[in-house]
C-alpha cells in the first residue's frame, strides 16, 4: 500500500509541477498578480508529495519490502540500516527521485528566502524550476517508475552495489545532486533576466549566494567521491578521469567560473552576457552529467542499468532545456547594456582571463570526455581516452588560470598597475621560487612537475596572507581584522584551499612510494623506512559479508609502532569481493595498506603505500566549501534580504 | 557578425546533441577482440566435478560450438544460465569454462541448478581466460568446425541476442 501511495504521491507531484511551470510564467508575463502569488504555495505543495513520495520508497527499503522491483533489486535483509537507507538512491529510479526531491527543497528554499525580490522575477524564477520539475517527474513516472512490484515477491534481494556500502558513499550522492540541483536555481535566474530584460547588478546579487551555496555542495560531492575511490578502490588512486568523476567535475568548473562572473557583474556591471551564458552552462553541464551516467553512452565504473528509451528520454529534456535557453540567449542578449569599461589590466581582466582559462579547461576535458564517443558515432573506431591525454592537456590550463588567482585578488578594479603589481609582489615571487626550487631537490631530482606545483601552491599562499597586509595596515590591528566582511574571509579560506589542494596533488603524485609484495605470516617489507610485518588474516564476519582481515605491525621511521587492518570483503548476496584499505591517517602522510588477492599457503599479495600529503587533497576541498559558507553568509545579502522582507506586503510571519 | 557569436553556443550544442543521439545506439562496452578469425587457444583443464579427466578444444572439431566463460560468483552468469539451459535442450553444444572459481562452488551449484553445458572445464588460476583476453564473465566465444574464433559477446546471452546476432552465425557455419 505504502508504495501505491508514493507513487500516486509523484503524479500528484506532477500535476503541481504543471502548475507552478505554467501559471507564474503566464501571470509574470500579464502582470496579474493573482497568477504569480500562486508561485510558491503551488512549489511548497510540490515538493511535499515529492517528499512524501521519497519516504514511501524509504520506507519500503527501511522494511525490506521485496514486493518492490527496485527494493529487490538493490537491497538485502542483512543490509544494515544506513545502507537500506542510501539503498533508496543506489539505484536509477531511486537516484532520479532524489534529483526530484532536491529540485524541490531548492524551489522551495527560493520560495522561503525570495521575499525581497520583485514579484514577477520570484514568480519567473519558481516557474521555471517548476518546468524542469516537469521534465523529471514525467521521466521518473514514463520511464523510471521506482515503486513497480514485483509479483511474485522475491524471497531475497539482490544487495546493494557492495561498491556502494561505503560511509562516503552515504553522503557523496546527495551532496553531488545538492550540487547539481542548485545550479538549477542559477540557471533559473538567468532564465528570468533573459525573459524579464533586467540584467543588473541586483539581479547578479541575487544569483550570487544560491551559485556559491550550489557549488560548495558540489565541491564537497566531488571530494567525497574521491575520497570514496581513495579508500575502496584499492588502488590508493583518488581520481580517475572516470567519465562519471568528469561529468561532475564539468560543472564544477562552470560554476568556479560563475562564481566569480557574478561578482565582476555585481560590482562593476561588466560581463553580463557571459555571465548569464554561463549560468545556463553550469547547469546544462548538471543535466548532461546526468544524461552520460544515465544512458549509458559512455562506459565507466558506475554500471547503472542502461536503457536507450531512458537516454532518449533524457536527450529530448536536454535539447528542450538547454536549446530553448541557448535560444533565448541568442535572441534577447542582443540588447544588453556593456556596463562599465576596464584597463587591459585590472581585476575584470585578470577574473576574464582567468573564466577563459577555467572554460578552456572545461573544454578540454568536455572534449576527452566524448571522443571516445566522437570516433564511434563517426565510425572511426573505438578508442579511450586516458588519464595521459587530460593530464598534459588540463595541467597546462589550470596552471595558468592558478597564477593568476594569486594576482586577482590584489589588483585593482577598473585600472592596475602592472609595475606597481609586479614591486608589490617580488617578495612573494621569491619565495615561490625558492620553495619550489629547494623541495624538489631536497628529494632529489629538479622534475618540472613538482617545482611547477609547490610555486602555484606557495604563490597563492603568499597572495592570501598579502591581502590581509594590506587590510591590516589600512585597518589597524588584529581588531579590525575581524570586521572584515565574511566575503573576504571567504574568498581568501577558498583560494588557500586551492594552494592546499595543489600541495596535495602534487607532493603525492611526484613523491609516493609504492610496493608490491608476496607476504606470507611474519613476512616483511621495507618501504622508504617504514617496515611492515604480516601478522596474517583472520575471518571476520560483517552484517553481510564475510572479510578476510589482514593485521599488519607498521614501524615508522621515527620509532613508533602502530597496527593497521585491512579487508577484503566478499558479500554473501553477490558474490563479489571488495577491497577496504587499511590507513593510518597522517597530515603529513597516509600509510596505506590493501589486500590483493590470497595466494598459497596463505600468503597475500600486499599493495603497500606512503602517500605523502595526500589528505589535502580533501583538506582543501573542505576549506573550499567553509569558504563558500563564509561567502555565501555575508551581511550584505542578509541585510538584503531583511530589508526585503520588511518592505514585502504580507512578507514572512 | 554579432549574432553568429550569439548563435555559437546553440549551435555547439546542436552538434552535440546530434552525437549524444548516435551514441545512444552505440555500445561502448563492445570492444572488437583481436582473437576474432584467429584459431581458439588451446588448452587442457581438468573437468569440474570430475578432475581425473581434461577437456581441451581440439576435441571439438568439426562442431560449432560456443564457449561460454562464466563463474559461479557471477550474478549476470546466473541470469544467464536459464536461457543456457534453454539453448543445451535445443542441442547447441555449449562449454563452461569455470574461470576463477576461488569458492570451488560450481560442481554445487550445477548440481543444484542443472547444466547446460557439455564440459565444464575449470580455469581456477585464469590462465585460459588470460590467452582467450576475457575481461569479465559472462562472455561467449562461437568456435567453428575448423577451430577459429568467430565471435565473441560480452554479457549475458538473451533470446533477443541469441536470435539478431548469435544464431545466425551459427546456421551459416553449421552449413
Amino acid at each position: 500500500m505504502i508504495p501505491e501511495l508514493g507513487h500516486f504521491a509523484l503524479i500528484l507531484a506532477l500535476l503541481l509541477a504543471l502548475i507552478q511551470g505554467v501559471l507564474p510564467l503566464i501571470g509574470a508575463q500579464r502582470g496579474n498578480a493573482t497568477l504569480m502569488a500562486m508561485a510558491r504555495p503551488v512549489a511548497q505543495g510540490q515538493f511535499l508529495f515529492v517528499l512524501c513520495a521519497f519516504l514511501a520508497l524509504a520506507w519500503s527499503f527501511l522494511h525490506n519490502d521485496f514486493s518492490v522491483e527496485n527494493v529487490a533489486k538493490n537491497s538485502y535483509s542483512e543490509l544494515p540500516v544506513i545502507y537500506r537507507l542510501t539503498a533508496t538512491w543506489g539505484s536509477h529510479e531511486g537516484s532520479l527521485l532524489l534529483w526530484a526531491l532536491i529540485l524541490g527543497f531548492w524551489t522551495t528554499a527560493v520560495t522561503l528566502f525570495s521575499k525581497h525580490l520583485p514579484e514577477d522575477m520570484a514568480a519567473r524564477v519558481i516557474g521555471v524550476m517548476g518546468l524542469i520539475s516537469v521534465g523529471f517527474l514525467s521521466f521518473l513516472l514514463a520511464t523510471s517508475n521506482p515503486f513497480l512490484r514485483l509479483i511474485p515477491a522475491a524471497p531475497e534481494g539482490n544487495d546493494l552495489n557492495p561498491l556502494l556500502q561505503d560511509p562516503g558513499m552515504v553522503l557523496h550522492p546527495p551532496m553531488l545532486y545538492m550540487g547539481y540541483v542548485g545550479f538549477s536555481v542559477a540557471f533559473a535566474f538567468a532564465i528570468a533576466a533573459l525573459i524579464s530584460g533586467r540584467m543588473d547588478a541586483a539581479w547578479s546579487r541575487w544569483s550570487r549566494p544560491w551559485t556559491t551555496v550550489a557549488w560548495l555542495f558540489l565541491t564537497m560531492g566531488i571530494a567525497l567521491g574521491s575520497w570514496w575511490a581513495y579508500i575502496e578502490l584499492g588502488w590508493g588512486g583518488w581520481w580517475f578521469w572516470d567519465p562519471t568523476e568528469n561529468a561532475s567535475f564539468m560543472p564544477w568548473l562552470a560554476g568556479t567560473a560563475l562564481i566569480h562572473s557574478l561578482a565582476v557583474t555585481e560590482k562593476r556591471g561588466a560581463f553580463k552576457s557571459w555571465t548569464v551564458l554561463l549560468a545556463i552552462i553550469a547547469f546544462s553541464l548538471s543535466l548532461l552529467g546526468t544524461f552520460l551516467v544515465r544512458s549509458g553512452v559512455l562506459s565507466s565504473v558506475h554500471a547503472f542499468a542502461t536503457d536507450p528509451g531512458r537516454g532518449i528520454f533524457i536527450l529530448g529534456f536536454l535539447a528542450v532545456v538547454i536549446g530553448g535557453s541557448l535560444t533565448l540567449y541568442a535572441w534577447r542578449t542582443s540588447n544588453l547594456s556593456r556596463g562599465g569599461g576596464f584597463a587591459w589590466f585590472s581585476r575584470e581582466s585578470l577574473l576574464l582571463a582567468n573564466n577563459v582559462l577555467l572554460v578552456a579547461a572545461l573544454g578540454s576535458v568536455l572534449l576527452g570526455t566524448l571522443y571516445p564517443l566522437f570516433m564511434d558515432a563517426l565510425g572511426a573506431g573505438k578508442i579511450s581516452v586516458g588519464p595521459p591525454y587530460f593530464n598534459s592537456v588540463f595541467v597546462p590550463l589550470v596552471a595558468p588560470a592558478i597564477f593568476l588567482l594569486g594576482v586577482g585578488p590584489l589588483a585593482r578594479w577598473k585600472q592596475a598597475s602592472l609595475p606597481d603589481m609586479v614591486t608589490r609582489m617580488r617578495w612573494a615571487l621569491a619565495v615561490s621560487l625558492i620553495v619550489a626550487l629547494a623541495v624538489p631537490l631536497m628529494y632529489g631530482d629538479l622534475l618540472w612537475r613538482p617545482v611547477l606545483g609547490l610555486f602555484l601552491a606557495v604563490w597563492v599562499g603568499s597572495s592570501v596572507v598579502m591581502a590581509f597586509l594590506n587590510r591590516g595596515r589600512n585597518a589597524r590591528g588584529l581588531d579590525k581584522l575581524r570586521g572584515l566582511p565574511r566575503g573576504f574571509w571567504g574568498m581568501q579560506l577558498a583560494h588557500l584551499g586551492v594552494a592546499v589542494v595543489v600541495v596535495g596533488i602534487t607532493v603525492v603524485s611526484n613523491y609516493q612510494s609504492e610496493r608490491n609484495v608476496r607476504m606470507e605470516v611474519g613476512d616483511h617489507a621495507e618501504l622508504v623506512g617504514y617496515r611492515f610485518v604480516f601478522k596474517g588474516t583472520r575471518e571476520v564476519p560483517g552484517p553481510n559479508y564475510t572479510a578476510a582481515q589482514g593485521a599488519f605491525e607498521v614501524t615508522a621511521p621515527s620509532g613508533r609502532v602502530f597496527g593497521i587492518t585491512s579487508d577484503k570483503r566478499r558479500y554473501h548476496a553477490s558474490g563479489m569481493p571488495m577491497t577496504e584499505a587499511g590507513i593510518d591517517y597522517g597530515v603529513f602522510r597516509d600509510v596505506y595498506v590493501a589486500m590483493g588477492e590470497p595466494l598459497e599457503n596463505g600468503a597475500w599479495s600486499v599493495r603497500l603505500f606512503i602517500k605523502p600529503f595526500v589528505g589535502w587533497i580533501w583538506l582543501g576541498a573542505f576549506m573550499l566549501a567553509v569558504g563558500g559558507i563564509l561567502a555565501a553568509s555575508d551581511r550584505r545579502y542578509r541585510i538584503a534580504m531583511q530589508r526585503g522582507a520588511a518592505n514585502a506586503p504580507g512578507g514572512a510571519p | 557578425m554579432k549574432l553568429l557569436k550569439r548563435l555559437l553556443p546553440l549551435i555547439i550544442f546542436a552538434v552535440l546533441v546530434g552525437f549524444l543521439f548516435k551514441g545512444l545506439w552505440l555500445n561502448p562496452r563492445e570492444v572488437p577482440s583481436p582473437f576474432i578469425g584467429k584459431p581458439a587457444p588451446a588448452f587442457s583443464l581438468p573437468l569440474v566435478g570430475d578432475a581425473t579427466r581434461t577437456f581441451s578444444p581440439e576435441s571439438m572439431r568439426g562442431k560449432v560450438w560456443l564457449l561460454n566463460v562464466w563463474a559461479p560468483w557471477c550474478v549476470s552468469c546466473r541470469q544467464e544460465h536459464d536461457y543456457l539451459m534453454d539453448l543445451a535442450a535445443q542441442g547447441v553444444p555449449i562449454v563452461g569454462l569455470n574461470w576463477k572459481d576461488k569458492a570451488r562452488e560450481a560442481a554445487s551449484l550445477l548440481a543444484q541448478k542443472g547444466s547446460p553445458y557439455l564440459a565444464v572445464p575449470d580455469d581456477l588460476p585464469g590462465r585460459v581466460g588470460i590467452d582467450y583476453g576475457v575481461t569479465g564473465t559472462p562472455e561467449t566465444f562461437v568456435i567453428d568446425k575448423a577451430g577459429i574464433i568467430r565471435m565473441k559477446h560480452t554479457g549475458p546471452l538473451s533470446p533477443e541476442i541469441w536470435a539478431k546476432k548469435v544464431q545466425p552465425l551459427v546456421q551459416e557455419l553449421s552449413r
